[in-house]
């Protein structure tokens, strides 16, 4: 049977900007206004507004140790501080990922999880099972959030809301007037450009994204050049290059998973740790334009040794890059490569992540 | 200069026995940004509707299809490093391949323009 996608409060909008509209993780998102590779030019120069409103947001209040929240996760909650936010997993008993996500400390006993969406109701249960008491509440239909991503992206935010917004550092966040409205403005984003991500009442989404268009260093872009944007700075996509078989071990993730705490799956990770990984990720750049795609071989020496997770035409680089997995002792910068696909074979290096460095986001 | 589209996007014009062939700008259009064109090399001989060559965007990689037999005796090198030409302008200076052309009669197997705006209706 096939569900109903869900709308974002924008999908008129979308529409009267003749966006491609295609379902996203059960939502009909835009996929692409002008086109991707002018939105993907746009953000990397200007500044590119991203609806969002398909992400998922809980709110937790209560005792994070007495109620076990602390250890949901592969990170600490009790120890972020107030204002500002962390990355990490919410993991199964096996060590796989069954959501990446970032969490926001809004106060002493409350936070704020901000979870995919296709992801999002089978997180809550998982959350909730692994409560011993406190209120969680999902707030994805009440809550609007929109991402205004590139390097003009400060001075249009400082322009419309106040110099307040320019104190704001990366992964921190404030709670400040938009519209009327109680907003929270974080300094994260899925581009590596510098960028904030806004979080406000639904009702008010559409007036906030009319009123930061009439900007004209902003312009929309959808999810396409979203896609290539993370790609190119070595974001993984949940669903693509990271799932529920997938453990952060496998994908080079490790520095978002706390060992010296408590956390479902710590026991299977401590044993892939011992024991050592059957595949790595690795990223990849071609000689040449062609793009890899999700789900194209990996070769090596004539033999098939993984497969792509993810693979683009990077505009930043002039060439395809993508990230896959492989066996452990291929994931080793410099290994020759070949993708394959039916009758389509490109010649590919192993390289360091990010493939695109030059970005706005720390500056 | 009569135009002739196949079922797959491809377009030929012919002139003095040369086949100028390329994707229709309805096929550009829905690939959205074009990145890269895979041409076929000189020389190579194909019959119509076997594989001629690729093209590549953002969002999709499909196969070109030749839409007559022949030779290909000229290529558009231009569409190694600007394959967004084939966006601008798909019908013209987006144009991918010449092919000596084995058999005129084939064309009768081709939508005319008419044909094709009707047949794009129907998809």
């Amino acid at each position: 049977m096939e569900e109903k996608l869900q709308v974002t409060p924008l999908n008129g909008r979308h529409r009267d900007l003749k966006a491609l509209m295609a379902p996203f993780g059960g939502w009909d998102m835009p996929i692409q206004y002008e086109g991707i590779i002018a939105e993907h030019a746009w953000c990397r120069t200007q500044a590119a507004l991203f609806d969002i409103c398909h992400m998922g947001e809980f709110v937790f209040q209560g005792d994070f140790e007495a109620d076990g929240l602390e250890d949901v996760f592969t990170f600490s909650v009790k120890t972020i501080p107030v204002g500002r936010s962390r990355y990490g997993f919410l993991l199964n008993e096996q060590g796989g990922i069954i959501d990446d996500l970032i969490v926001f400390r809004l106060a002493e006993n409350r936070v704020m999880i901000v979870v995919n969406a296709a992801t999002a109701p089978k997180d809550f249960v998982a959350i909730q099972s692994r409560l011993r008491g406190g209120l969680l509440s999902n707030v994805t239909a009440d809550t609007g959030k929109l991402d205004i991503q590139g390097p003009m992206s400060r001075y249009v935010m400082v322009e419309t809301f106040g110099a307040e917004v320019a104190t704001i550092p990366y992964f921190k966040f404030i709670t400040m007037d938009i519209l009327g409205c109680q907003a929270i403005v974080s300094r994260t984003g899925y581009t590596g450009e510098l960028g904030y991500e806004i979080f406000l009442p639904a009702e008010k989404v559409g007036e906030l994204w009319d009123l930061l268009l009439q900007d004209e260093r902003v312009k929309p872009a959808g999810l396409g050049a979203r896609d290539v944007l993370r790609l190119e700075v070595g974001y993984s996509l949940y669903g693509s290059d990271i799932d529920e078989s997938t453990t952060p071990l496998e994908a080079g993730l490790e520095g978002f998973v706390n060992f010296d705490k408590e956390f479902v799956g710590k026991d299977a990770l401590l044993r892939q740790k011992q024991q050592g990984v059957s595949r790595s990720k690795v990223a990849f750049k071609v000689a040449g334009r062609r793009s890899p795609r999700h789900h194209y071989e990996i070769c090596f020496e004539g033999d098939t040794v993984g497969s792509v997770t993810s693979g683009v035409f990077s505009p930043m680089l002039a060439c395809g890059v993508g990230i896959g997995f492989v066996k452990p002792e291929l994931a080793v910068i410099g290994t020759p490569l070949t993708i394959r696909h039916e009758r389509v074979s490109m010649e590919a290096t192993v390289c360091e992540l990010p493939f695109f460095r030059d970005g706005s986001l720390r500056s | 200069m009569s135009i002739y589209f196949t079922k797959e996007h491809e377009w030929v014009k012919v002139k003095e026995g040369i086949a100028a062939v390329g994707i229709s700008e309805h096929a550009a259009h829905e690939l959205g940004d074009i990145t890269f064109v895979e041409l076929p090399k000189i020389g190579k001989s194909v019959k119509q509707f076997e594989v001629l060559g690729g093209i590549e965007s953002v969002k999709a990689a499909s196969d070109i299809y030749a839409p007559v037999s022949g030779k290909v005796v000229k290529v558009n090198e231009a569409l190694d490093a600007a394959p967004e030409i084939v966006n601008e302008s798909a019908e013209d200076a987006g144009w991918m391949a010449w092919l000596e052309i084995s058999d005129e009669s084939e064309l009768k197997n081709l939508m005319t323009q008419d044909q094709y705006d009707e047949y794009l209706k129907t998809l």
